[in-house]
């Protein structure tokens, strides 16, 4: 059986080369995130917001009508309301901004909702977030990245030199800014599942990034008369057939995800899509050009573990 | 090779049929009642409220209300204890929840201190010349609160019970917090009405002279009284003596009835202390206006016809729903303070089987579509890697069945994103022995040596990968949790598959047959 081979034995392509081009673009994407923050902001959902959603579906199913649900509503005064599609023509996703006064009348403007749209529709869903858990689970969020940043930046500085902590952590976020900023630039809606997301993207993109500094620190052992540039390079075709095979298996996960996962699932999906990609591009391009910045010691500095077997040594 | 004992294989036997019988139950549409498969010991994996369906419901005790409270009852033990120790005082009263009075004569200020301290030693008093401010301590409140969270959780758990719903899960978080969750429930409308209320019953008698017809909002009251809203009616205003003749504590009994003119009442029944209370009172008082006092609102306002001990009956003008709600409240007690419902989620039961469905879809197509890439990528070895991945998520579900781990809907994609990243494990083992045998070494070596270099990268990547899980884990509410418990799991069990099982099936097909063929060479 011929097998499939999607990166041939031994390449010996020149990444770091594209050095210069790979900043540029990231410099792009990083500048289009932070010009979308400042202009759109995020999208943020009610979890983070505060706020009510309903998700209805309407009992006809000939003839659902977003601008009848829309006028219906819009007789409520409710404020600020976003009525959308969700997942297929019969289900809608109402949002509805925080009301004025407290809690109670945000579980009265429920009722309300539910009420009125009783005849032609059922609540799939309810959900209200009153706006101190929305600041709580804000500060939460902002919290779990950062403890997850620095967690990993100090594994890696204990196992791996300080250089490659510093690299590291500035590929992850790169990674989580750029994730961030996608969630911006197309106003997906930002909530708690986004955190998520963008938490399992920086793990991916750290364990690629590890995988290709595990064998830099192999080979700088292995090729003690080389150049830093040659190793580098050598160690990214090294690992650039698992880098591949490993980003599609995820891709191909997610994918499926998100075309089959609900419409729930979908933007999740689509966070993490982006963050596999951009991960795999940052580990290379980011993680690894950085380091050609630092004169990284080769000598019995670098942790000295058993990675070479007793019989080789031999050889 | 030593790694082929007997031992080995029977370890790694024993622990995929383990995982199987543990896993078994989730793959059955049992119900509760079905006891065919009462012989395996496992229990199905905990769906979450978005898959199974229900409300979730965030609460808070109003702790301001009850310190105000507190207060208010520590300022009468004040008075009545510097009465009590015959000193003289004036301008007792609160203000911005500290209590001041100044004392009238030369009377010590370490013996007024210390009858002060008497009656709680916690208690923060500061003393200049003659003032003294009283106030509560962080010790005294977070005594209060402990309490009143015990009571408030017990309350809860009572007036939910009593409405029948099926396995509510109620617990504290945080100080003053608690989390309702009530499987199957997707209309949570009747529960929070019955939280919402704290349901302090009182009955105290009217004012003989100032009636109802004489009151409007602007009336003042005079000492000793307090003027309160009739609760149908807030227009309609009554008189009410401030002292409480029987209380809300003293009711055995409540039950939903009809009155006399055949519409809905709450008939109680008094414990034998409450009711030789309650005798004493409407004895002496016929023809005076006894008022039934519910969280600070008139019921109504009966007039005593005869004396009454232990039986009762509470009217209004009720519909029957509602007294069937006073009644189970009364039944369930007084919360101890007002609930506020800071974050309501419910999901019904279609939203909740369509992503079941989706769930399964997603994660059948997922572990098809990686099988037949691992497949056609690495041939023989893509087999062994395909066990490995099936034994992987036996072990997954498994493993969150045996701790009862609560699966979600994210929980599902972390399962599904899981099979991509967990064949990595197998993917990075492989590269290495290609790499080493392209690099001269003959079949066995190389499958040694790629598997002892690859591991220490395997350990590497997915350790950092497991901080990420744990940062989310610790950030966890609901969903998010499980989805970040799902992934742990996932790290865990893939690094096993690929170590130990992976490991075992490439030396043992090795060295059956030559595996140059198979993938090593092109």
């Amino acid at each position: 059986m011929k097998l499939l081979r999607l990166i041939p034995n031994n390449t010996n392509f020149d990444f770091l080369r594209l050095k210069v081009i790979a900043f540029f673009f990231s410099f792009i994407i990083l500048s289009a995130t932070l010009i979308s923050l400042m202009v759109y902001n995020l999208n943020y959902g009610i979890d983070f917001k505060g706020g009510i959603l309903l998700e209805l579906r309407s009992k006809n199913l000939n003839s659902p009508n977003i601008n009848q649900l829309r006028d219906t509503i819009s007789t409520l005064n409710a404020g600020e309301v976003s009525i959308q599609n969700f997942g297929k023509e019969t289900d809608f996703l109402v949002r509805i901004q925080k009301q004025e006064g407290d809690q109670k009348e945000q579980i009265a403007m429920i009722e309300k909702v539910k009420s009125l749209t009783d005849k032609d529709y059922t609540v799939r869903r309810s959900e209200f977030v009153g706006p101190v858990v929305g600041d709580e689970l804000k500060t939460a969020g902002i919290y779990a990245v950062s403890l997850a940043l620095l967690s990993i930046m100090i594994y890696i500085w204990f196992r791996f030199e300080w250089q490659f902590s510093i690299a590291a952590i500035i590929a992850l976020i790169h990674d989580v800014f750029t994730t961030v900023g996608l969630f911006s630039l197309l106003q997906l809606e930002f909530n708690l599942a986004t955190i998520a997301a963008i938490l399992t993207t920086a793990g991916y993109s750290i364990n690629d990034t590890v995988v290709i500094f595990d064998r830099v620190r192999e080979n700088l052992r292995r090729y003690k008369s080389k150049t830093h540039y040659f190793i580098y390079n050598k160690s990214i075709n090294e690992t650039l057939s698992r880098t591949v095979i490993t980003s599609v298996t995820t891709l191909l996960a997610l994918f499926i995800i998100f075309f089959f996962g609900g419409a729930v699932l979908s933007d999740f999906a689509l966070a993490m899509i982006w963050g596999v990609i951009i991960g795999t591009f940052s580990s290379i391009f980011v993680a690894v050009s950085i380091l050609t910045y630092f004169n990284i010691n080769k000598g019995e500095k670098v942790d000295d573990r058993t990675n070479i077997p007793e019989y080789e040594k031999e050889n | 090779m030593k790694s082929l004992s007997n031992i080995r294989l029977i370890l790694i036997i024993m622990t995929v049929i383990i995982g199987i019988v543990y896993a078994t139950p989730n793959f059955f549409n049992t119900s509760k009642q079905d006891q065919s498969l009462n012989f395996l010991p496992g229990k199905k994996i905990n769906l979450g409220l978005d898959l199974k369906g229900g409300s979730y419901l965030l609460l808070k005790a109003d702790m301001d209300v009850v310190f105000a409270e507190k207060l208010e009852s520590l300022l009468s033990d004040i008075r009545s204890s510097l009465r009590k120790s015959k000193i003289g005082y004036k301008k007792l009263s609160i203000q911005n929840d500290i209590i001041s009075f100044q004392k009238r004569k030369n009377y010590s200020n370490e013996k007024i201190k210390s009858i002060l301290l008497s009656l709680d030693k916690n208690l923060i008093v500061e003393n200049k010349l003659n003032s003294f401010l009283i106030k509560f301590s962080e010790q005294n409140k977070k005594n209060i609160t402990k309490t009143t969270m015990a009571q408030a959780i017990e309350i809860v758990r009572r007036r939910i019970d009593e409405t029948g719903t099926n396995e509510p899960s109620i617990q504290r978080q945080g100080v003053d917090r608690i989390i309702v969750q009530l499987p199957g429930l997707d209309d949570p409308s009747r529960i929070k009405k019955l939280l919402g209320k704290t349901a302090k019953l009182t009955f105290q008698l009217a004012h003989t002279s100032i009636l109802p017809e004489d009151l409007d909002k602007d009336s003042k009251s005079p000492p000793g009284f307090i003027k309160l809203q009739e609760d149908k009616n807030p227009d309609r205003f009554y008189m009410i003596n401030k002292r409480v003749m029987v209380s809300g504590e003293m009711l055995k009994d409540a039950s939903p009835t009809f009155d006399r003119n055949n519409s809905p009442s709450v008939s109680f029944q008094l414990s034998p202390l409450g009711g030789k209370k309650f005798g004493r009172v409407t004895g002496k008082n016929i023809g005076r206006a006894f008022a039934i006092v519910l969280d600070g609102k008139v019921v109504s306002a009966p007039v005593i016809q005869t004396q009454i001990f232990s039986t009762g009956q509470i009217t209004g003008s009720f519909t029957v729903q509602e007294t069937n709600d006073l009644a189970l409240v009364l039944r369930s007690g007084a919360l101890p303070a007002p609930m506020i419902i800071l974050e309501e989620r419910s999901v019904g039961p279609g939203l909740g089987s369509d992503s079941i469905l989706a769930g399964k879809i997603a994660s059948i197509f997922g572990l098809i579509a990686v099988m037949i890439f691992m497949l056609i990528t690495y041939g023989m070895f893509g087999i062994f890697a395909n066990i490995a991945l099936v034994c992987n998520i036996i072990f997954i579900i498994a493993l969150l069945s045996l701790i009862q781990a609560t699966l979600t809907l994210p929980g599902i994609a972390g399962i599904v994103l899981t099979m991509g990243m967990a064949v990595d494990a197998n993917v990075l083992i492989f590269e290495r022995i290609k790499e080493e045998f392209n690099s001269g070494r003959n079949t066995l070596d190389a499958i040694e040596a790629g598997f002892q270099r690859a591991i220490s990268t395997i350990i590497d990547a997915n350790l950092t990968t497991l901080f990420a899980a744990l940062a989310l884990f610790s950030f966890g509410s609901g969903p998010i949790k499980g989805f970040s418990v799902t992934l742990m799991i996932g790290i865990a069990t893939s690094m096993f598959t690929a170590i130990v099982i992976t490991k075992y099936i490439v030396f043992l097909y090795s060295k059956k047959k030559d595996i140059n063929s198979v993938f090593l060479k092109d």
